[in-house]
């Protein structure tokens, strides 16, 4: 990457985003989960100008076969398999396992739930599980809680990207512990993206001014009343946030502070200062 | 022609005895697959199967005789955050 103080534009040369030994232009990971149509995901993915984007491993139907693996490869995408469903280490093995199978690829974004109602990460299966995928060769994307200490653990392991839940997953609550995430990013030498909990444009952007390598989003955009719009919306926040990071934004002041001159004022205006 | 019954994706089947996982995913899926597995008209299947939790590599598909009781796997990418 170039000075930053030499960037005045973003783009794939002046900062490209690597993870896994691979260079991607966008900083948005978009994925697929919640569209309501195949059209409405193609134009959403195209427009949010993502080249990586997670997909779920399950049963095949004949019948109902929506191709979302053939959408991918048609329009350039790369597939990030995730373990979404699994609640033990065992299952979401097996299912990195299957991933690699199908998809020919050895990037898996470890998933392992503690209970469906938070959808959390169990922290102690996921340790495990992570444990396992690095030993078998898996580049690990681990979705992991918002916990410097775990993701510290996980970046110990060996995993290719930190993956820190903003708020549960599907919640649109934005990032509810920003001073985590900053920790997170600080500590890690591993790209963090920032997983979950995202509901609008301005939670991508904190996302990326908080240090965050990438934002992975779904639900808001396969969710939002238009989503090609959101996508478009999505795409301009992770920038507009990762060109504030890179600028250096002003310190926080308690009191104000002038930005026009006081010398050469008009006499009679002076005194009332 | 004796037969077996195998559970396939949840689904109870019953097969001719002898059938491959080869030749069962073949007509499954409703492709033509060469003897490794790959598909004969040249595009990327996007299949793994698995046979009692365990994963079978496509390479393996064409050795691998199916057997009573067995409970088989075949998934692929889907919709997912």
């Amino acid at each position: 990457m170039m000075n930053s103080q030499e960037i005045t534009d973003l783009n794939a040369t002046t900062d490209p985003f690597v993870v896994a030994g691979r260079t991607l232009s966008s900083r948005l990971v978009l994925g697929t989960g919640g569209a309501t149509s195949m059209a409405t995901l193609e134009s959403a993915l195209s427009i949010s100008g993502t080249e990586l984007t997670t997909v779920a491993i399950r049963h095949f139907s004949a019948a109902g076969s929506t191709n979302v693996y053939e959408l991918l490869n048609r329009n350039n995408v790369l597939a990030l398999p995730n373990t979404a469903g699994c609640f033990t280490a065992r299952d979401a093995v097996l299912t990195a396992q299957l991933a690699r199978e199908a998809l020919e690829t050895n990037w898996i974004k470890l998933e392992v739930i503690a209970d469906e109602h938070t959808l959390l990460p169990d922290p102690l299966e996921l340790y495990s599980a992570t444990e396992q995928l690095v030993a078998e060769g898996f580049d690990v994307f681990a979705y992991t809680n918002d916990d410097p200490a775990l993701a510290q653990r996980l970046q110990d392991v060996g995993v290719a990207a930190i993956m820190p839940a903003g708020a549960p997953i599907g919640s649109g609550l934005g990032i509810l512990n920003p001073h985590n995430i900053s920790t997170i990013v600080a500590r890690a030498n591993v790209p963090v993206i920032l997983d979950a909990g995202v509901g609008t444009a301005s939670d991508a952007a904190l996302a990326m001014e908080l240090g965050c390598d990438a934002v992975l989003l779904a639900s808001a955009v396969t969710r939002a009343h238009n989503a090609p719009l959101m996508a478009a919306a999505m795409r301009d926040g992770v920038k507009a946030g990762r060109a504030a990071y890179l600028a250096g934004r002003i310190p926080r002041r308690d009191t104000a502070l002038a930005s026009s001159p006081t010398e050469g004022m008009m006499q009679t205006l002076v005194g009332e200062f | 022609m004796t037969s077996i019954n195998i559970i396939v994706n949840s689904q109870p089947v019953e097969v001719a005895k002898g059938l491959t996982l080869r030749e069962f995913i073949a007509a499954h899926i409703g492709k033509e697959l060469n003897e490794d597995s790959t598909a004969k008209d040249g595009s990327k299947l996007g299949l793994a199967a698995a046979v009692n939790g365990a994963v079978v590599p496509r390479s393996s598909w064409n050795a691998r005789q199916l057997e009573d009781g067995q409970n088989l796997d075949i998934v692929t990418a889907a919709q997912g955050g």
